[in-house]
C-alpha cells in the first residue's frame, strides 16, 4: 500500500479513551478519589487495576497520502475526525498503530490558537508564529506579507481584543497561511468568518497546495469546500475508514449517511450567508438532481432548494451565480417571480439553468431567494454563498473541442462558430 | 529538507529531548508573552514588581521591630529582605508554573509542543521579578552602607537551588492540576502557611532546639538560611541539617517532578 512518494502513511491506527471513571459517577475531584480510597480501600485498588470501559475513537484506521495531494476528511460529528487530526499533529498519542510522516507538519486545528487579547496585533503575530512552529527569523522575514494579507495595517499596535471578529480572524489566518510546512493539517478553519474571508482562505489553501506542492489534510463539514479543494477524501464513520477515494464519491457516501436521500445534499446552515438579508425566507438545504455532483458540458443544470418562509410571502424569486473553483464568478441568472409561501411553510423548488454550457472544471454556486425583478426592484431575503459544488466533465465524443478544454479558454463553451 | 517522524504509542519518549531543543524559541516567546500581559492596562506597570515586595518588607520590618525579634546583627530591612528574595521568588514561581498548564489549556489541546516548555517558562517570568527585587536589595545595602561578606560568592548556588525547588514543585502541581483542579485551592494555602514555616522574619537559631530537626525538613529553611548567610553573614548561620534537607529535598522533588510530568504528559490533551 505504501509507495515511495507517500508523505503520510497511517497504518492500523487506533485511539481509545477510558470512560470507566465517568461511569462510576466520578466527577474529577481529589476529594472523591481520597474518600473512595479511604472508605473502600480494596475496591479502590481493584478499580485502579480494573480494565476500564473504553471508547474507541479510532479503530484500525489506515490510509496513505502522496506528496502534494490535498485530502479531505469527512464524517459526521463524533466519527473521529478531530481525534485523527490530534493524533496526526501529536497532540495526543495513539493507543496502537503507527503513523509515518516525511516532512514538517503544521496543524491548524483552530484559527488563532494562543492569541492573547491584551497583546497587540504585532505581538500576536510573533507569538502565534512561534506557537505554530515558526522561528523568529522566519516570522520577521514574512511579517510584511502577513500584515498585507490580513489587511489590519492600521491596527497593528492595537490590542486584538479591540478588533472586530473579522479582523481577528483575518490576522489569525494570515499567520497560519504563511507557515511553510510540507504538510498542513486544517480543521474546520473555514467554519468561521464572513463569505469574503472564506473565499480568501480557500484561495490561499489552493495556492498552497497547487503552486507550492504542499500536502494538505483538510477536515470540514462544508461539502462545497471539500469538493473544491480536494481530489481524494477519507470518510470516517464511528472511528473506522468507511471509504477512501475520489472526493465526489466520498461526498456522495457521506451525504447518504447524513440521512438525506441519495442525491448530494448541502445543508444551508453550515455555509456562509449574506448578513444583510432580511431572512423573511430562509434556505434550509440544497441538493442536486443526481447522486454524484457531476454534469456533462451540454446538459441542463438542475438542483433543488428547500426554503422556509418566516412570514407570509406572496411571491418568491430565485437567482443564482455560478463561480469557478478559484472564486471567479462565471455567470448569473435570475428567475421570474413565482407563487410564494405562507408563514411557516416550507417548499422545495426545482431550479434549472437550461444548458449553461460550462467548460469542464469545478464550480460552486451562490443562491439567493427574494422578491421583485430587475424592473420592479429586487430585495434578497437570504443569500447563501459557496454551496452546491459540482464538476463539469468533458463530453466524450462531443462535437467541437470540449473534450480537450484548456483552462485559458475560459469557463463558458460558446456555441460552435458560424461562418457567413 | 524533510525529516521523518514516526508516531506510535510510547514513541514520543525518544524524540522528546530533541523536540525540547527545537521548541526553545517557544519557551522564550511564552515567557515574553506572560511578562507583557502581566502589566497591560496598569498605570504603574513594571513598578508593581518592586512595589509589592517593598510593601511586604515594610510590614515584616514592623513585625520584627514590634515583636522585638533579633535581626541577626544587621539592619532589620536587610534582614527581612534577604529572606524575602528567595521566598517571594519561590512562592510566585511555584504557583505560576503550577497554574500554567491549566491556564494554557487552549494551547495544550490544540498544538503539539513539549509540555515542559509551559511550566519552565513560567518560572523564567518570575525570575524577572527576582532580578528587580535583587536590584532593590543592592540599593538597600548601599543605603545602609552594608558590605556583604566574602561568602557572597556562594549566592549563585543558592539561587540555583531555589530555582530547582520552584520548578520541581511547579512540575508536580502543574501535572496534578490537569486532573485535580483542587490544587488551585491548595497552592495559595501552602504559600500562606509556608511563610510562617520558613525563617523569613525569624532566624532558624531562634526556633526551639528540639523542634528544629522537624523544621529543617522544609527545604526552604536551608535555602533561605543560605541566602541570608551569603548576603549578610555575621550571626546568620546555616543550620546543617536544613542544608542537607534542602539539597536532598530539592533534587528529589525536581527528579520526581520531571518523572511524573513526563509520565502523565501524553494524556494532558485528553484530560485538560
Amino acid at each position: 500500500m505504501a509507495g515511495n512518494d507517500d508523505i503520510i502513511v497511517v497504518d492500523k491506527l487506533s485511539k481509545s479513551y477510558a470512560i470507566g471513571h465517568q461511569a462510576d459517577g466520578w466527577s474529577g475531584g481529589l476529594r472523591h478519589e481520597i474518600e473512595a480510597a479511604v472508605r473502600h480501600p480494596l475496591k479502590w485498588i481493584q478499580r485502579q487495576r480494573a480494565v476500564k470501559e473504553e471508547f474507541h475513537a479510532l479503530q484500525e484506521v489506515s490510509f496513505a497520502v502522496k506528496t502534494g495531494e490535498v485530502i479531505g476528511i469527512i464524517g459526521r460529528n463524533g466519527a473521529g475526525k478531530s481525534t485523527l487530526l490530534k493524533v496526526l499533529s501529536r497532540i495526543t498519542e495513539p493507543t496502537s498503530g503507527r503513523i509515518e510522516i516525511n516532512g514538517r507538519v503544521a496543524s491548524l486545528l483552530e484559527v488563532g490558537t494562543g492569541f492573547h487579547g491584551d497583546l497587540s496585533g504585532r505581538e500576536n503575530i510573533f507569538l502565534n508564529g512561534a506557537i505554530l512552529g515558526m522561528s523568529k527569523v522566519e516570522i520577521q522575514r514574512k511579517f510584511d506579507e502577513i500584515v498585507a494579507f490580513s489587511e489590519v495595517e492600521k491596527f497593528l499596535d492595537t490590542p486584538v481584543k479591540r478588533y472586530s471578529s473579522g479582523m481577528y480572524m483575518r490576522l489569525a489566518f494570515a499567520v497560519a497561511a504563511h507557515l511553510e510546512p510540507e504538510i498542513l493539517i486544517v480543521d474546520e478553519v473555514l467554519a468561521v468568518g464572513d463569505a469574503a474571508f472564506q473565499k480568501k482562505c480557500l484561495g490561499k489553501m489552493q495556492e498552497v497546495s497547487r503552486s507550492q506542492g504542499r500536502t494538505v489534510l483538510f477536515v470540514s463539514h462544508n461539502m462545497s469546500a471539500v469538493l473544491q479543494l480536494t481530489s481524494r477524501a477519507v470518510v470516517l464513520d464511528r472511528g473506522r475508514v468507511r471509504f477512501f477515494g475520489p472526493t465526489e464519491k466520498a461526498v456522495e457516501l457521506y451525504a447518504g449517511s447524513s440521512g438525506a436521500d441519495s442525491s448530494v445534499f448541502f445543508p444551508a446552515n453550515e455555509t456562509p450567508r449574506e448578513k444583510h438579508g432580511s431572512q423573511a425566507a430562509r434556505f434550509i438545504s440544497f441538493r442536486f438532481d443526481r447522486a454524484t455532483p457531476i454534469f456533462s458540458a451540454g446538459e441542463d443544470f438542475t438542483f433543488f432548494a428547500k426554503v422556509r418562509a418566516q412570514e407570509d410571502l406572496p411571491q418568491l424569486r430565485f437567482s443564482l451565480t455560478v463561480y469557478s473553483a478559484d472564486g471567479q464568478p462565471v455567470g448569473s441568472c435570475f428567475g421570474a417571480e413565482r407563487p410564494g409561501l405562507s408563514r411557516g411553510a416550507e417548499t422545495e423548488v426545482a431550479i434549472t439553468i437550461p444548458q449553461p454550457r460550462l467548460a469542464p472544471g469545478r464550480y460552486y454556486c451562490g443562491v439567493a431567494v427574494g422578491k421583485g425583478t430587475n424592473r420592479t426592484g429586487q430585495v434578497d431575503f437570504d443569500v447563501v454563498f459557496n454551496t452546491l459544488a459540482f464538476e463539469v466533465r468533458a463530453d466524450e465524443g462531443a462535437a467541437g473541442t470540449v473534450a480537450g478544454w484548456h483552462r485559458n479558454w475560459g469557463s463558458i463553451v460558446f456555441p460552435d462558430l458560424i461562418y457567413s | 529538507m524533510s525529516q521523518r517522524l514516526i508516531i506510535e504509542a510510547g514513541r514520543t519518549e525518544r524524540q522528546y529531548w530533541r523536540d525540547l531543543w527545537r521548541y526553545r524559541e517557544l519557551f522564550y516567546f511564552l515567557a515574553w508573552r506572560d511578562f507583557l500581559i502581566r502589566y497591560k492596562q496598569t498605570v504603574v506597570g513594571v513598578a508593581w514588581s518592586l512595589i509589592r515586595p517593598v510593601l511586604t518588607m515594610l510590614v515584616l520590618t514592623m513585625v520584627v521591630k514590634v515583636g522585638k525579634l533579633p535581626p541577626g546583627g544587621v539592619p532589620v530591612p536587610l534582614f527581612v529582605f534577604s529572606a524575602m528574595l528567595p521566598w517571594t521568588f519561590f512562592s510566585t514561581a511555584m504557583s505560576e508554573s503550577g497554574n500554567s498548564l491549566v491556564n494554557n489549556a487552549n494551547l495544550v489541546s490544540k498544538i503539539y509542543f513539549p509540555r515542559l516548555v509551559v511550566p519552565a517558562s513560567s518560572v523564567l517570568v518570575s525570575l524577572v521579578d527576582f532580578v528587580v527585587s535583587a536590584l532593590f536589595m543592592v540599593a538597600l545595602m548601599i543605603y545602609y552602607r552594608f558590605v556583604p561578606p566574602a561568602q557572597v560568592v556562594f549566592l549563585p548556588f543558592f539561587m540555583l537551588l531555589v530555582f530547582a525547588a520552584a520548578l520541581g514543585i511547579g512540575l508536580w502541581i502543574a501535572a496534578l492540576m490537569v486532573e485535580y483542579r483542587d490544587f488551585r485551592f491548595i497552592v495559595p494555602f501552602v504559600v500562606q502557611f509556608g511563610l510562617y514555616a520558613s525563617p523569613v522574619f525569624l532566624m532558624t537559631s531562634q526556633f526551639p532546639e528540639h523542634w528544629r530537626p522537624l523544621y529543617a525538613l522544609n527545604p526552604m529553611v536551608g535555602i533561605i538560611d543560605g541566602f541570608r548567610w551569603s548576603l549578610l553573614g555575621g550571626e546568620n548561620l546555616i543550620y546543617g541539617p536544613a542544608l542537607v534537607s534542602a539539597l536532598v529535598g530539592v533534587s528529589g522533588v525536581l527528579a520526581t517532578g520531571l518523572w511524573y510530568f513526563r509520565r502523565t504528559e501524553r494524556t494532558f490533551a485528553d484530560k485538560i
